[in-house]
């Protein structure tokens, strides 16, 4: 994430799980697709869903909330893939809605209080405090990795 | 000039020059007396090292006109083409093929040729080149003679070295030892190189400046100067730096010029290529023969050279309207209206016909892969100190430019395999009755919906008692299993990771890595290997791959809901048995089949399919799949029918899922995986 500390804003989306608000830098972000069908893939990790045909292109697809051990099977209207580009990889994000895409101040951005507590700690990049909104900066690398 | 623009072209071209050098070559090899050949590397040496020069690379210019000399002196009778000759010919296009390739990797071109240069220059005066190793490559042993030059001045040193006399300064060589104990040795020629600075100018220094900056020399070293001042004052000063303990100062004698007027021409000429940004300098230089001129009329067939890329993205393009005339096939079914089917069909009829010409156009004869091959039996075949005689059949065979990309190295490997392993030494071959010159076939051919390639030896063949033995005790295979193996089961052993029967493990082939590369590779394209062969007769490895990795023919199953597309080429044919004909052999159910006991791969358990209510009716639909020999009954629960499939890859996040090699997107625009056959069978 060394684009986060080069400029003065990053440009990111926001998106909500559960009852927290996460953020992914735009930069790395392809795309937000609405659910599709997905093929399910046999002998894979359990957050891995499936893949789905994005416009021609064949994308694996990860479960966050199963990613992050927060377990509940609501699809609702909201409910979205964010395609996102990562080292070579794309990868879509199942996210229960993506709400907003702000700027957020360089120096807005802290590394992740020690006391968070909760299953995805090790995902996290940083939090930003924007108003009285807590956002939560994920690391896609340690999203993505187990895998390799 | 800006030349980034040309620079793929010129990596194109200078590779195609370069290959039919090396292909001219070893015909010359066979006929010595043809001069037209002579001709044909000339002109190609000729138009390389044009391009190269007009593009700045100075060092490949430069060695292809040494090249070029030498190619000149046999046209015009001055020396004969000998096998040591060829040699350093070959040397020199190696010299250049990786140049050129290190320029394609981004790299400048540079590259120390020293050596070659020397040769080349040797055999152009007719000298012998036999003491010359020992001379270039080991300069130190002859410090003490002080008459030896240890310089060697290319054409523009030399003429500069001329010019600089012309205008009254002297020209002198001076070699320099430092002392054994010197630390600072970097420091000293710096030193040196300033005070030299100050009283004239350095034309050359040997090793080159950078070398003697990074202390990657000896105690001594040389540098052409021109000067001035006289001789002593230039070693007393020279004396004075510290740490320096042997100043020799000479003058340059500058070689004698057989044909000065012809190297002044060639001067101008490279000065001209230069400076002129066409490919051929020959207008600068008009006593030039007419050769060079018909370079570019020789490429006279109708074809136009397209970037790889649009091909790529052409196919893409038609892939997305395979997948969309999917769709439509299946609404037009639905709707049954009719013009709505017939224009449909005619539709799908027009893009099956342009399915046909993009694959087509894909498609690359085997020879851009097979080409560099007899070069490098030529080479290798006097490194191993054999006799062998490659034949190449089928180099015409076309296949998918996938294919070709990937099959080169697994080709390479074998052929190395064959050459090490396969051929016996001369001795040996009188010994065992055989002709003494070893023969390698290499052939090509289709064949259905397949391409073959086949690499057949008449060597030793493989020793299957020995290979049993090794694999043993290698722990392959357990002693029982070895009992039941076939003759061919025994030879594919030497596929398996790990293995290598080679005694002396030898630079050529393997140290056992490298055969189950070859197979791995084959596999992920969609092909097989197998290996037949008789002890002290000879082996043939065969290779069978598919014609186009991009759009394959596969049957659509179901399994619950989900759809899976299983190829049609390792498909023997399709079956509804009763649930009763099922057999227990061990905990594998089995039937029989044929005559034949075929294992079953329920897809179901295989990829965990969450099964809701399943009702049995007592038969079972079965996909019986092979494998080389082995067959297998992959259980489904419905077929759904034959279609041309688009593969697509998982992408480069799920790698290495089991049993499923891709995935494809049917008409419906949902994604359905392909069963990987292979994996399902052990």
């Amino acid at each position: 994430m060394t684009e986060l500390l080069d400029t003065e804003v990053v440009k990111v989306i926001v998106f909500q799980l559960g009852d927290k608000e996460y953020a992914i830098p735009v930069s790395q972000v392809q795309g937000i697709e609405k659910t599709v069908f997905i093929t399910r893939v046999p002998s894979t990790v359990h957050y891995v869903k499936g893949v789905i045909n994005l416009r021609g292109v064949v994308t694996p697809i990860i479960d966050l909330r199963e990613r992050f051990g927060i377990h509940s099977d609501v699809q609702g209207e909201d409910t979205r893939i964010i395609i996102i580009s990562y080292a070579d990889m794309e990868v879509g994000l199942i996210v229960d809605a993506a709400n907003d895409v702000m700027d957020l101040p360089k120096n807005a951005i802290e590394p992740q209080p020690e006391v968070v507590g909760s299953l995805e700690e090790e995902f996290i990049a940083g939090v930003a405090k924007i108003d009285k909104r807590l956002l939560i900066l994920l690391n896609l690398e340690k999203v993505l990795n187990t895998l390799k | 000039m800006d030349t980034n623009q040309y620079l793929e072209v010129f990596i194109d071209e200078s590779n195609e020059h370069l290959q039919s050098c090396s292909e001219s070559l070893l015909v010359l090899e066979q006929n010595p007396d043809n001069i037209e050949i002579v001709n044909d590397i000339f002109r190609n040496a000729h138009t390389l090292k044009g391009m190269s020069a007009t593009m700045g690379f100075e060092d490949i210019a430069d060695l292809t006109h040494k090249m070029e000399n030498v190619l000149d002196a046999i046209r015009n009778h001055k020396i004969q083409v000998t096998a040591e000759l060829l040699d350093v010919v070959f040397e020199s296009v190696d010299h250049l093929e990786e140049m050129v390739s290190d320029i394609s990797n981004g790299g400048d071109g540079k590259k120390d040729v020293t050596q070659t240069v020397e040769k080349l220059k040797r055999l152009e005066s007719g000298e012998s080149i036999e003491n010359i190793e020992t001379v270039v490559a080991a300069p130190s042993e002859t410090v003490t003679e002080v008459a030896e030059s240890k310089l060697i001045f290319d054409d523009f040193e030399q003429t500069v070295l001329e010019q600089s006399m012309e205008q009254g300064f002297s020209a002198y060589e001076i070699n320099i030892s430092l002392r054994e104990d010197c630390l600072l040795k970097a420091a000293r020629v710096y030193m040196v190189f300033e005070i030299l600075e100050k009283l004239g100018e350095v034309i050359k220094s040997t090793p080159t400046v950078e070398k003697l900056e990074e202390e990657k020399f000896d105690t001594d070293f040389s540098v052409a100067f021109v000067t001035k001042e006289n001789q002593d004052d230039l070693k007393q000063k020279l004396m004075k730096v510290s740490e320096v303990d042997v100043v020799n100062v000479q003058p340059v004698q500058l070689k004698k010029m057989e044909m000065p007027s012809d190297i002044e021409e060639k001067k101008v000429e490279e000065v001209a290529a230069v400076e002129t940004p066409k490919p051929t300098p020959t207008k600068a230089t008009p006593t030039k023969t007419e050769a060079p001129k018909t370079v570019k009329n020789n490429n006279s067939s109708k074809t136009i050279r397209v970037n790889i890329e649009r091909l790529d993205i052409l196919m893409n393009l038609f892939e997305e309207l395979v997948i969309d005339r999917g769709r439509l096939q299946s609404i037009s079914m639905e709707l049954n209206h009719n013009e709505l089917n017939d224009t449909v069909e005619r539709m799908t009829r027009v893009s099956g016909d342009l399915q046909n010409i993009i694959l087509n156009m894909r498609m690359v004869p085997v020879e851009t892969v097979f080409n560099r091959f007899p070069k490098m039996v030529r080479q290798l075949s006097r490194d191993l100190k054999k006799k062998i005689n490659l034949e190449i059949i089928g180099a015409e065979t076309e296949l998918d430019r996938t294919v070709i990309d990937e099959i080169g190295d697994p080709l390479v490997h074998l052929i190395r395999n064959a050459l090490d392993h396969g051929i016996e030494s001369p001795e040996e071959r009188l010994a065992a009755g055989k002709p003494e010159t070893g023969s390698v076939e290499l052939r090509a051919y289709h064949s259905g919906n397949h391409v073959f390639i086949e690499i057949e030896d008449d060597g030793a063949g493989i020793d299957r008692e020995r290979v049993l033995q090794k694999a043993i005790s290698k722990g392959v295979v357990t002693e029982e299993a070895s009992h039941s193996m076939t003759d061919n089961q025994i030879n594919e052993l030497i596929l398996a990771s790990g293995f290598s029967t080679a005694e002396v493990i030898s630079d050529v082939s393997g140290r056992g890595v490298g055969l189950d590369v070859v197979k791995s590779t084959i596999e992920s394209l969609g092909g097989s290997i197998s290996i037949e062969s008789e002890h002290g007769k000879g082996s043939l490895f065969s290779i069978q791959l598919p014609l186009t990795l991009s759009i394959i023919s596969v049957m659509l199953v179901e399994i619950e809901k989900e759809v899976y597309a299983v190829p049609l080429s390792s498909i023997i044919e399709t079956s509804i048995i009763k649930r009763s004909d099922i057999l227990n052999a061990h905990n594998q159910k089995v039937i029989d089949f044929r005559g034949k006991v075929v294992p079953l791969v329920f897809l179901d358990e295989i990829f965990e399919v969450p099964r809701e209510d399943y009702e049995d009716d007592g038969f079972l639909s079965v996909v019986l799949v092979r494998k080389g020999d082995r067959i297998a009954g992959l259980v489904v629960d419905s077929f759904i029918g034959q279609q041309e499939i688009v593969l697509k890859s998982l992408g480069n996040y799920l790698t290495n899922v089991f049993a499923i090699s891709g995935a494809t997107i049917l008409g419906n625009g949902q994604v359905a995986l392909i069963v990987d056959c292979n994996a399902l069978i052990k």
